[in-house]
């Protein structure tokens, strides 16, 4: 068994740091945005749950390749999507990831890997399939992660994705996001069973757990099963427990949720928990205080910038429908 | 007379029927917290959480299931929560719960409401915005309602519940928030299955229409009556089966027809109701049939995008001027 206690490098635990902080503002920036009109479409905030984004992602090449969810930002982020791009889609102007076509549940960058956000729960997961699928085919050595939460195991192409991921011995890592809600309802309460990874184990796919809000364990696990699919391995399943620290969306103040039950989790905040780690590592406070400020700076800064944006051009509403068949843009009266 | 919401007359709706029939129950995600847009909100406390029953993410088996169950003598509300995720369950729609009670020869009835919110609503993008109601009118078995007001959405989704066969049930998400009269509590006011509603009477041309583009063929007819022209409006109510009657009766006065919907034209609903009076009625067409609906694009994010692709008051009545030659 490889290390996975905390002796990791500070060097990397500041590297980590940093993405899940960009992470962080960047939901801020988001859910500033979303609260007051600037942003149009739903927004799904990733905020406590920074640490599975940051310590998978950071064990992935930029040829590997991942699927998300409506809870995507943090992923995108950490795989190295530009935060401007991102917020010019959330606000729907000329420049977004997608051109502002898409919007945050739908942001997309192929050039880092990054094959899809998805408006459908469990959608990613036979398309991540497909995607270790093809890179088999193509014979491109290549890792795919996908990520999912814990309310996607109960529809039917978690169980058919991962029987084929199985069955074809596919360069693969799941990954569940747990954070023990599926919009307003408790998952515990609709999944039959001991959940996620003894359903991957029914498979016979080696599965994990994992504290989701300990950067240093994700990283450590990610990088074990990362390398493990480079050497010929896989799939793998990861259940990383987390929580997610707002409502289901900006504007859902989650009063579902007991109170206690929210300010207990907000004590295991995953950005915390790395800043007393990197305390530990002999960093000084006032590094990380800079860090922040940089992180809320620079989101800030991208907020700004997609507030002045101009829209998209009405013509983009017709383009990259289909070839033969497409739509014919008139302006119209 | 009473006024409520669109979405609290399904609420009431729900539980009237609830109340009339132990058989009736409802299932889908998060019912038991009110439904994501709040349509179900109190109905556990009084109905408990069996007959408001709380799904797993499984719209596939909640669809499925709920044949099953109907099959059996109860009477599921199936809640998909967006119209666009009910094509996760497509198989159980229209394989099953459409074809049980023909192929069965007439052993099997399934009685179910599939509610199925629709159509565009604060910049919700691809998946989450789609009016998709011109399927379901293709398939043999099924009902499609379309309501357009409150009183509608009492009236005719329980009329739903009562139905012995599968309706799908096509509530407007922009809708939710529209006040209107509703019979007062305690009268049980069915709206009949297949029955259209005259919104506007007017001479010059007949407008068919449902769902949330009722409201806005009412404010078109306003903008044609400002230049002259009396417009109808026809509220479908239900799609299928689609009062013909009333649509030809009014055709018949008017000469004139102009159909418009919310969702993409080619191959819409819009085009049956066309090609209908096309065929039946040319000796009473003033002016070729028009129709207006969305072009075939996937629904854009951006704001104005999106807006580019919405049937305004204006264009319908900037078309009904061109039908009246001007
Ligand atoms: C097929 C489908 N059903 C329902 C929804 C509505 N919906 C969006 S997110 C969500 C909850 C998902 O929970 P989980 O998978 O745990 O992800 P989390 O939101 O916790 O990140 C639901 C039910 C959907 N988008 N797609
Ligand atoms: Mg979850």
């Amino acid at each position: 068994m490889p290390d996975r206690s905390h002796n990791i490098d500070p060097d990397r635990l500041l590297g980590l740091y940093k993405t899940m902080r960009r992470i962080r503002a960047f939901e801020e920036a988001a859910e500033a945005a979303s609260l007051d009109g600037r942003v149009g479409g739903a927004v799904h905030l990733s905020i406590g749950q920074e640490a599975v984004a940051a310590g998978v992602c950071a064990n992935l090449r930029p040829t590997d390749q991942i699927t998300t969810t409506h809870r995507g930002h943090g992923h995108c982020i950490a795989k190295g999507t530009d935060p401007g791009a991102m917020m010019l889609e959330l606000f729907g102007k000329e420049g977004g990831t997608c051109g502002g076509k898409g919007g945050s549940m739908h942001i997309a960058d192929f050039d880092v890997g990054m094959l899809g956000a998805n408006g459908v729960v469990a959608a990613g997961i036979p398309i991540a399939v497909g995607a270790a699928h093809g890179a088999k085919l193509l014979g491109e050595d290549r890792v795919v992660v996908c990520f999912f939460g814990d309310g996607a195991i109960n529809r039917g192409p978690f169980l058919e994705g991962l029987n084929w991921a199985g069955i074809f011995a596919l360069p693969i890592l799941f990954v569940c996001e747990h954070n023990s809600y599926a919009s307003t309802t408790r998952t515990e309460a609709v999944t039959a069973g001991p959940g996620a990874t003894a359903r991957a184990e029914s498979l016979g796919i080696e599965a994990f757990e994992v504290d989701g809000n300990d950067v240093v364990a994700v990283d450590g696990l990610a990088g074990e099963l990362t390398g493990r699919i480079r050497a010929g391995g896989g799939p793998f399943f990861v259940t990383a427990r987390t929580y997610r620290l707002k409502g289901h969306t900006s504007v859902d103040p989650g009063a579902y949720r007991d109170e206690d039950e929210v300010s207990l989790q907000w004590a295991e905040d995953p950005m915390n928990r790395c800043e007393e780690e990197l305390q530990r590592l002999g960093l000084a406070a006032a590094e990380l205080e800079t860090i922040g400020r940089q992180a809320t700076e620079e989101m800030a800064a991208v907020a700004a910038a997609a507030t002045a944006a101009p829209h998209p051009a009405l013509i983009q509403a017709f383009t990259d429908v289909q070839d033969v068949g497409a739509p014919v843009w008139s302006a119209l009266p | 007379m009473s006024s409520l919401s669109y979405l609290a007359a399904a609420t009431r709706a729900v539980a009237e029927e609830m109340r009339r029939d132990d058989r009736v129950w409802a299932l889908g995600e998060d019912l038991g917290r009110g439904g994501v847009f709040g349509q179900y909100r109190g109905l556990v406390d009084e109905f408990g959480d069996a007959r408001i029953a709380d799904t797993p993410i499984s719209e596939a088996t909640i669809m499925g299931a709920a044949v099953g169950a109907a099959l059996v003598g109860t009477r599921p509300i199936v809640e998909m929560r967006f119209a666009d995720f009910a094509l996760c369950a497509v198989d159980e729609m229209v394989n099953q719960a459409a074809k049980a009670r023909f192929m069965f020869g007439g052993q099997a009835r399934v009685p179910l409401v599939i509610r199925q919110p629709s159509g565009m609503w604060r910049s919700s993008a691809a998946q989450h915005s789609q009016s998709l109601e011109a399927w379901y009118t293709h398939i043999p078995g099924l009902v499609v309602a379309a309501p357009a007001t409150p009183a509608d959405n009492l009236g005719l989704l329980k009329a739903a519940v009562r139905c012995d066969d599968p309706v799908i049930y096509i509530e407007h998400k922009d809708l939710w928030a529209l006040e209107g009269e509703v019979p007062d509590d305690g009268e049980d006011v069915l709206v009949p299955l297949g029955r259209a509603r005259l919104a506007r009477a007017g001479d010059d041309i007949t407008v068919v229409t449902w769902s949330k583009m009722v409201g806005v063929a009412e404010q078109a007819a306003e903008l044609a009556a400002a230049q002259g022209i009396a417009m109808e409006v026809i509220d479908l109510r239900t799609l299928w089966p689609w009062d013909q009657e009333a649509v030809f009766g009014s055709v018949v006065k008017t000469g004139r027809l102009l159909v418009t919907h919310e969702a993409v034209q080619v191959g819409g609903f819009g085009a049956e109701v066309a090609a209908t009076v096309a065929e039946d009625l040319s000796d009473s067409l003033k002016a070729p049939v028009r129709r207006l609906g969305a072009p075939r694009t996937p629904i854009s994010y951006a704001k104005p995008l999106e807006d580019q692709l919405r049937i305004t008051p204006e264009r319908i009545a900037a078309v009904a001027a061109e039908m009246l030659g001007d």
